[in-house]
């Protein structure tokens, strides 16, 4: 059941944007988020579509698992077309049927906005598709280390990230041993009035309380003993490092940038 | 109820970058009152064997036959309930699936489940609560507050209390001290002498397969490696011992001796008593065979 699930899962391969700096891939990504909103025609949408499947294809990141993975997500996004076609009443009037009536503007925002809702969601799962958890933690690790003049706890701020990060897969082995184990002794998680459903899901959300419970003081108990006391002093095992291809990559999404800003309505 | 897997395949996570085939072209017949034993090391797909036989997981290849129901990997499977019932699995480390307030509670979990009343539940959790070899006053604590191997017990009583016909166990000892063991495993050897169970144990311990097993299967990268009675496995522990796997100290021994002394016993042997009295024998004779 959970097989599927593409959030916060990292396929190993080689491509530039695996061995790219995590920190460019961070930056990369925040402007990303930012230019996206530069996009307000056919064109400029058009170019950004064809960039993040420029991306995706040089991330070597199967488009199936993408597309099977996101699935739910897509759910999302036909969601926000609807509402956009239902709800907005601005511009000629396209179509009228019954109570229904859609709107030029309706179409047009309702494409647009999901669209851009579509990309925002590519463009994240490619980071974190590509780059292992730890990655992204030393990654923002570094970026906020100037926070740290100002009293900012950067360091507990990336443990804390690289721990909850970490147990995402083994809450997820967990989830799936419990449920089993419980499907065994004859509960139901997957058919049966809500009320019975979200019932069903006390046998399994308890053990999986007691058991983070448990693993978060063996995980405290193990880094005391090791005499772990922050990250002062502390060196690092893996260097990040700034190459060529990380300008490069930065440098394509400013020319994207200007681009987009000059061919925007 | 008799349970056969006919060629069975699966992969994990077909179609995804992790798809992974777990076991291939696995056939492992148990009729109704079998003893069976699955052995093999970490990954060679015993887990996944053992989910298959109350369906939990489907093949994706080959089928898999349950009493009436046949399993296959085109058919959606509705109701399987009944299975669930019939076929118990106690699961490695099962104490970590209780959750009641009460260990009254969770033992009746299953039971009623499977639609059997209140009071029949509770009659059942206070056999099951005997069974294991725990007092009957535990029923009104938590279950948080007992021991690890208390907790152990109490879920295994949880499977037992759906009385089912098969009872299928993953490790049930794995980390208990060695008279915890010695109890549980003889607890599970009585009931299935006394209730008719067919059993299947998925274990490490080439002891545990040798003494309670009538059949045994040997797991080794996602395939049957072989399979036999006891006697069968152990008498060419050549190939065992390639797997890196273990034999039976009794064997070890017997092997040990013939090779010391250059003789070679008529048989082997799986028991002390059968051991003593085979060497018994060639010393009273002069010459071994």
């Amino acid at each position: 059941m959970m097989d599927k699930m593409i959030f916060g899962r990292y396929v190993p391969a080689e491509s530039v944007i695996h061995r790219m700096d995590p920190r460019s891939k961070l930056v990369l990504i925040f402007l990303f988020v930012c230019i996206v909103f530069l996009a307000n025609n056919m064109l400029t949408y058009g170019l950004l579509t064809a960039y993040t499947f420029f991306m995706i294809a040089l991330s070597k990141v199967p488009i199936r698992f993408i597309y099977t993975g996101l699935k739910p997500v897509l759910l999302l996004v036909v969601f926000t077309l609807f509402l956009h076609l239902f709800l907005t009443k601005e511009g000629e009037v396209l179509f009228r049927f019954g109570w229904i009536t859609i709107y030029e503007e309706g179409l047009r925002q309702g494409i647009f906005i999901s669209l851009r809702f579509f990309l925002l969601i590519l463009m994240t799962s490619i980071l974190t598709l590509t780059t292992t958890p730890i990655e992204i933690t030393d990654g923002l690790e570094s970026l906020l280390n100037p926070l740290n003049k100002v009293k900012f706890p950067v360091h507990e701020l990336a443990l804390m990230m690289s721990i909850s990060l970490r147990f995402i897969p083994t809450l997820m082995q967990e989830t799936d041993k419990i449920m089993k184990a419980q499907t065994a002794r004859g509960a139901d998680f997957t058919s049966g009035p809500i009320k019975e459903r979200i019932k069903a899901i006390i046998p399994l959300l308890i053990p999986l309380f007691v058991s983070s419970f448990k693993r978060a003081e063996e995980l405290a108990v193990a880094m005391e003993s090791r005499g772990y006391r922050g990250g002062e002093g502390r060196t690092k095992y893996r260097q990040l490092s700034w190459g060529l291809k990380d300008t490069a990559m930065l440098a394509m999404l400013a020319a994207l940038a200007l681009v987009l800003f000059l061919l925007r309505t | 109820m008799d349970i056969s897997l006919q060629n069975v395949e699966y992969r994990y996570q077909v179609n995804t970058p992790f798809e992974r085939l777990a076991i291939k072209d696995v056939s492992i017949d148990i009729p109704s009152g079998t003893f069976l034993a699955i052995i093999g090391h970490t990954g060679s797909g015993k887990s996944t064997v053992l989910q298959h036989l109350n369906a939990l997981l489907k093949p994706t290849e080959g089928q898999v036959v349950i009493g009436e129901r046949m399993i296959t990997p085109v058919k959606k499977q509705k109701n399987l309930k009944e299975i669930r019932q019939r076929v118990g699995i106690v699961f490695q480390f099962p104490e970590h699936q209780l959750f009641e307030e009460t260990v009254e509670k969770d033992i009746c979990f299953g039971p009623m489940n499977f639609g059997v009343s209140v009071e029949e539940a509770q009659k059942r959790a206070k056999a099951a609560i005997g069974q294991v070899g725990l007092p009957e006053e535990i029923l009104s604590k938590s279950p948080f507050d007992l021991s690890g191997g208390q907790m152990r017990r109490v879920a295994i009583a949880g499977v037992l209390a759906m009385e089912p016909d098969v009872i299928v166990l993953d490790e049930p000892t794995a980390g208990l001290d060695p008279r915890g063991r010695k109890e549980i495993m003889d607890m599970f050897y009585s009931l299935h002498g006394t209730r008719g169970l067919s059993t299947v144990l998925v274990t490490h311990s080439m002891e545990d397969a040798s003494r309670y097993a009538d059949q045994i299967v040997i797991m080794h990268n996602g395939e049957v490696y072989k399979k036999g009675t006891p006697k069968e496995i152990f008498s060419s522990p050549e190939g065992l011992l390639k797997l890196g796997l273990d034999v039976p100290e009794v064997v070890r021994f017997q092997l040990k001796m013939e090779k010391s002394l250059s003789i070679r016993l008529s048989k082997t042997c799986l028991t002390m008593d059968e051991l003593t009295d085979e060497i018994a024998a060639v010393m009273k004779r002069g010459t071994a065979t």
